[in-house]
């Protein structure tokens, strides 16, 4: 990383009990495993393409545990990409049905084999249905928040994208839409910066020293912090969820974080070596600090990889979508989301 | 009796009155002016947005995942091509996530020639609208369908444009085909719902009653009867095709003129049965003339109807240039006028079958 992307240092003090660490670490565990399950899956054959977030999980997980989930605007509406498995697991997410979009099953609760893995949708939960085109989500997320704004209560709108999006319009929309003065909205922006677009350098292409200086021409508040640090991660998450929750106004805030597969299958999905691994760093201080062993800690690993194994079984014998459906579910006769 | 923005406006207000419409927004929807056609003046739920058409668009994705039934205006259709991406992404919303997301939501948009708008603010969007599954779409010709049609886009679970021909958009009901309610005299109706020039902060509308009124989706709406040939059309060019079949009238050809103002669901029952009827059909629009709408209208007459045709099933379009030149000549060239419609349809009757 060079000197202009390193992230502002955030306060040491630490508010986390050794209970949450330890459960951070379990998620971040199984969210790992889960994308290291799903690589395999592809290119083992059971799976057309690969896309997720392998190196975000210092900061997709404590996102997913501060998360309000629930159904309408009191709750948080999520408008994520598709690097966001760790904060899906943390919200309570079956890792299973991942496995299920990623083979496209019939069984798959997000699209019904339709979408790519890692494309999330439960309306249950507020996840609106993620899209593969870069940074749309950040055109609708002021639409949610707008509603929020209305009703009343604590419910945000979060939205989540990576550095190189930002390029596109939607993500200025963002920016002046939740901070317009005739009516400034609830809405959490994150950009999670990995310093890449596909095969493209962050550094090559932008001329601004952080994605976060861009809050500040429209009175956003705004922040970098190390994705890569879990209890950072949360601290800081926390802190501008509740600017967002109680000022009912924009936060926008960077994480620097790693890519450890590349971009998608597209480019390989191959282990990169010189990313930090948060995972690594997370591990090494939870022993440094008795919190767990490295025992406990290749134990929790082991039994992941074995139950996600044997989900990848169950799901090889799932089945696929029917052509037939195809014309299914174009048009809604009933307004489910009105429905209480 | 109401020209179609009074009709769209009083739409508008049963709607934020009745029916829980809580946004109409777009760029100069809300006051002092109140839309670039005064079609949003006097709503309560009306605001000005940033001039950002995918904002718009977004937005009015959003609050319909929200539960908010709202109105996102694109000032002229011209200016929704950069938003193509976030229509498609609605339209698919319920059909991606398998039946879990619907998203009500209405995008209201003046389109067409007409009012000399030279290359910006002339263009079609049926060719376009009708190739984004997921969506209905309304088009109306008259103030009344406009009320009926706008009312049933707002309530409608799924994404829905509504497309407002502008060369209509001071044109009157015919008589008989009034809003129940309104006044008769238009300088009465003026007074209550269109807002003074000048200084307009203190003004309040009054609004007539007006009811409930659902014009459905797929439902075509016969204007004129006719046994020799049939003309299918929408929009500015469906009162040309009315008038040109009242022309020709008086040579003892009876021309039925249908207008389809629902292009999607559209009403495909009423089509087959005057094309078998007539043998003869003739589509009208305005759109660019390839890949236009009429082109799968026709291709479904063909598939369907072969044998009851008399003469091949016939597409007045626009022509197929990148825009509408401003010059009067240019524009009455680009797309069908009363003379080239009641061409077409003398041409189609006379064809030998």
């Amino acid at each position: 990383m060079s000197t202009n992307l390193r992230p502002v240092p955030s306060a040491p003090e630490s508010e986390i009990s050794p209970e949450l660490l330890l459960r951070l670490h379990e998620l971040m565990v199984k969210a790992r495993v889960l994308e290291e399950r799903l690589i395999q899956m592809y290119k083992q054959g059971d799976g057309y393409f690969w896309i997720g977030g392998p190196g975000e999980e210092a900061f997709n997980v404590p996102l997913g545990m501060l998360i309000q989930k629930g159904r309408g605007p009191q709750f948080d509406y999520c408008h994520f990409h598709y690097r966001n498995s760790g904060t899906w697991l943390a919200m309570g997410g079956d890792p299973i049905d991942s496995l299920r979009q990623m083979k496209n099953t019939a069984t798959d609760p997000f699209s019904g084999g339709r979408n790519f893995v890692g494309h999330y949708s439960r309306r249950e939960w507020n996840v609106v249905p993620v899209s593969s085109p870069i940074e749309v989500q950040h055109s609708m997320a002021p639409g949610t928040a707008l509603a929020q704004k209305r009703a009343g209560g604590r419910g945000i709108t979060i939205v989540t994208g990576g550095d190189a999006g930002t390029a596109e319009g939607d993500f200025s929309t963002c920016l002046i839409w939740s901070s317009r003065p005739a009516n400034p909205l609830p809405v959490l922006m994150i950009v999670t910066n990995n310093k890449w677009g596909i095969s493209t350098s962050y550094q090559g292409q932008h001329g601004e020293k952080r994605v976060s200086d861009r809050g500040k021409a429209f009175g956003i508040e705004s922040k970098t912090i190390d994705g890569n640090d879990p209890e950072v991660s949360y601290r800081e998450i926390a802190r501008a969820m509740e600017y967002v929750r109680s000022e009912r106004k924009p936060f926008l805030l960077e994480a620097m974080v790693s890519r450890l597969y590349g971009h998608s299958s597209a480019s390989g999905a191959n282990r990169i070596s010189d990313e930090a691994d948060c995972l690594v760093g997370f591990e090494r201080k939870l022993e440094e600090r008795g919190l767990r062993s490295r025992k406990e800690m290749d134990d929790l690993r082991a039994r992941f990889t074995a139950q996600l194994q044997e989900a990848h079984k169950k799901v090889r014998d799932e089945p696929q979508p029917d052509g037939k459906t195809i014309y299914d579910n174009v048009f809604a006769d009933r307004d489910l989301v009105r429905e209480g | 009796m109401s020209n179609m923005v009074q009709a769209i406006r009083m739409a508008l207000h049963v709607a934020e009155e009745r029916h829980d419409l809580t946004d109409v927004f777009g760029e100069d929807v809300g006051p002092p002016l109140g839309g670039a056609f005064t079609a949003t003046q006097g709503i309560k739920c009306a605001w000005n947005t940033p001039l950002d058409e995918r904002g718009i668009v977004g937005a009015s994705i959003g609050l319909g995942l929200a539960g908010c039934r709202n109105v996102g205006e694109i000032q002229f259709c011209d200016y929704a091509y950069n938003t193509i991406d976030l229509l498609k992404l609605a339209g698919m919303m319920y059909w991606v996530s398998n039946g879990d997301w619907n998203c009500p939501m209405t995008i209201m948009t003046p389109v067409g020639s007409g009012i000399r708008g030279s290359v910006y603010h002339s263009h079609s969007f049926d060719a376009t609208a009708t190739h984004i599954p997921g969506f209905k779409i309304a088009m109306p010709s008259t103030p009344r369908d406009a009320y009926g049609m706008l009312l049933s886009c707002i309530v409608d679970p799924n994404p829905c444009f509504f497309l407002v021909p502008k060369a209509l958009m001071r044109v009157r009901n015919a008589p008989g085909e009034e809003i129940p309610g309104e006044p008769g005299d238009d300088r009465a109706l003026s007074k209550m719902i269109d807002a003074p020039l000048g200084d307009r902060s203190k003004w309040q509308p009054r609004w007539p009653e007006t009811p409930d009124l659902f014009v459905p989706f797929g439902e075509a709406r016969t204007v004129r009867k006719g046994r020799d040939v049939t003309v299918v059309s929408y929009g500015r060019t469906l009162p040309l095709c009315a008038k040109a079949a009242e022309e020709l009238s008086q040579e003892n050809l009876e021309v039925e003129v249908i207008d389809l103002r629902s292009l999607w669901p559209y009403d495909w029952e009423r089509l087959k049965e005057s094309v078998a009827r007539t043998g003869r059909v003739l589509y009208v629009n305005e759109d660019t003339e390839v890949t236009n709408f009429g082109e799968h209208l026709v291709r479904r007459t063909t598939d369907e109807l072969f044998y009851h045709l008399a003469a091949p099933p016939k597409l007045l379009g626009g022509a197929f240039v990148p825009g509408i030149g401003l010059a009067d000549n240019l524009e009455m060239a680009s797309v069908p006028q009363l003379p080239s419609i009641r061409q077409a349809i003398s041409d189609l009757a006379a064809m030998e079958a």
